[in-house]
């Protein structure tokens, strides 16, 4: 930047420079600061989405938290839930600073949501109909998302970084919360050791749509690559892919269950694992709300927002007086 | 499950006691449970499924109790009783509107907030008075759960507040739940036919004064926001410390126990 000139004075093309030149120095952005704006709409597309995922995934483990079957896992599932509400709402806020100059609030975030605009991750589209799958989606579904996560611990903007540390730090509880229920599955009876087996079927293949294609290939967008450009992100989806496997796999296979893959397997060569890549046409058609329980789940939302109308309204006149 | 009797009045008051207790908390943990994902906004998802987790903590607190005085383990207590076992009262058991918390869950947030807000004035009144119990174990708990509790009468008192001071709706509404509340509360107040086994032996303080303290705050509320008073509390649907309850309460343990009943010998 020339000395004397002031930031405002600068062309759209010279302020882009400037950006770009502090986040490859590593510099964090924060709300306030001047950004460019397709780098706001990556931002806001990504933490509203990371943000309504965590408050719509509360739903299929909802469905398990009055029956966890003893009085400490009541407790330990009330607590999680409880905690990825919380992020929800931590996410929520920090899109709402970055949509704010856009004259958008948080009530646009739920329209969205409801009209479908606004997608949510494809793991909470999918049914859950057993115990198992609480476990399941503890153990596996957060143990994902702590490895996706970790990558943008360092993200280029500043209120999503430190908010994700905080998500981080409580999702690895979650991850041993999920662990200790698959554990005493696993080591129970054999009725047990099936309902975890059946569980694990059902859930591996959104566990490999959860890091999303490999390639835009597949969805015909470039949303990661933008990321990685802007240092929201660091890693592509397949790097992610492999280091959840190399993280789980072994585990899995350790509680003697199998991953319905047979040609799953680590390869030497290329330090790889092979394995069989799934239908990307079919993730496409569950984020856009036609998983087996979307539209279920959706009007669940969309219910309790009709039916608190009232609620909303009265606190809206308490806040004018 | 059968409990185990015992010929000593003074232990059968004691047990007698800590199940209501316990019932009635866990029982309303449970309905806060259901609303998990459809309170009026996020911040209130947080915040109210904090306070049932609390309350699931202080039934397992009082459960735990229970299981020291020879009644069984906690987790059966908590998932293999008979409705006609429990000493919950009735209001506490009672839906949290129509549908299910699975399926169409029409809830009535006034209902909620009322419910809540009786019955948390209610609950530091009685653990005020266990405090000082002569019942050492019962006194400490109380003195741990009290710290929580603190927090969760400030939560719906505030609620109330708001909402019975605010849009014609929300009053017209607010007023509805209180009369449905107060038909039914009177259930609550009472410590049911041992009671006075309890007051002799120095476990709780006499009903009559709880309740006198309990509509004293109730009704000083009442006068600073301008809700109708209501008179003498009522227990309609019947006396859930005389083992009297519902179909919903029947449906909610069939929900709650339903992994666990399935295998209870088995680790979960």
């Amino acid at each position: 930047m020339q000395a004397g000139l002031r930031f405002e004075q600068l062309t759209n093309e010279e302020k882009h420079q400037h950006f770009m030149e502090r986040i490859n120095r590593g510099e964090k952005i924060e709300a306030d600061d001047w950004m460019p704006d397709d780098y706001r709409t990556s931002l806001i597309r990504l933490i509203s989405m990371h943000g309504i995922s965590e408050i719509m995934g509360a739903l299929p483990e909802k469905e398990w938290v009055p029956k966890a079957p003893s009085l400490h896992r009541k407790l330990a599932i009330m607590a999680k839930v409880q905690d990825e509400m919380g992020h929800g709402q931590l996410l929520l806020r920090v899109a709402e600073d970055l949509m704010a100059p856009l004259g958008k609030t948080r009530e646009d975030i739920m329209q969205d949501l409801f009209s479908g605009k606004l997608k949510f991750h494809n793991v909470f589209h999918m049914e859950a109909p057993t115990w198992g799958d609480a476990g399941m989606i503890a153990w596996l579904v957060d143990g994902a998302a702590i490895i996706s996560q970790s990558m943008m611990l360092d993200s280029s903007y500043g209120p999503y970084a430190r908010a994700l540390k905080r998500i981080c730090a409580e999702e690895v509880f979650h991850a041993q919360h999920g662990e200790s229920i698959i554990l005493a599955l696993a080591e129970g009876t054999p009725e047990q050791r099936e309902l975890l087996q059946d569980s694990l079927n059902r859930w591996w293949t959104s566990l490999i749509m959860f890091f999303g294609p490999k390639s835009a290939k597949e969805t015909g967008n470039s949303n990661a690559d933008k990321n990685i450009m802007y240092k929201i992100r660091t890693k592509t989806n397949e790097e992610l892919r492999q280091e959840f496997f190399t993280k789980y796999i072994p585990r899995i296979w350790a509680l003697g269950l199998t991953i319905p893959d047979e040609t799953i397997h680590f390869d030497d060569d290329t330090q790889m694992w092979i394995y069989q890549d799934v239908d990307w046409s079919e993730f496409k058609q569950i984020v856009s709300g036609n998983g087996p329980r979307s539209q279920d789940r959706l009007d669940l939302r969309r219910r309790s927002y009709d039916n608190n109308g009232w609620v909303r309204e009265a606190l809206a006149a308490q806040k004018a007086i | 499950m059968n409990n185990k009797t015992t010929n000593d009045p003074e232990k059968s008051a004691l047990i007698e006691l800590i199940y209501q207790l316990g019932d009635d908390d866990f029982i309303l943990a449970y309905r806060g449970s259901e609303w998990l994902g459809l309170a009026p906004h996020i911040e209130e998802d947080v915040a109210f499924s904090s306070i049932s987790q609390d309350m699931m903590g202080h039934a397992t607190m009082y459960y735990h109790l229970l299981e020291a005085l020879g009644e069984g383990e906690a987790d059966e207590l908590a998932h293999l009783r008979n409705p006609e076992a429990f000493r919950n009262a009735i209001l506490l058991e009672k839906v949290n509107g129509s549908g299910t918390y699975l399926d169409k869950p029409d809830y009535d947030w006034a209902f909620a907030v009322v419910r809540n807000y009786f019955y948390a004035v209610h609950k530091q009144v009685r653990l005020e008075s266990l405090r000082l119990s002569s019942y050492g174990p019962l006194a400490d708990a109380a003195r741990k759960i009290i710290t929580e509790q603190y927090y969760h009468l400030m939560h719906w008192e505030l609620w109330f507040k708001q909402l019975v001071t605010s849009t014609e709706e929300a009053k017209k509404r607010m007023f509805s739940a209180v009369e449905t509340v107060w038909k039914d509360f009177g259930g609550v107040l009472t410590l049911g036919p041992s009671y006075s086994e309890m007051v002799k032996a120095g476990f709780i303080e006499d009903e009559n004064l709880m309740k006198k303290r309990w509509l004293n705050r109730i009704e000083k509320m009442f006068q600073e926001t301008g809700v109708p008073l209501q008179g003498e509390p009522l227990i309609e649907s019947g006396n859930g410390r005389k083992r009297e309850h519902t179909q919903d309460l029947a449906d909610a343990l069939a929900t709650l126990s339903e992994v666990y009943a399935t295998n209870p010998a088995s680790g979960w």
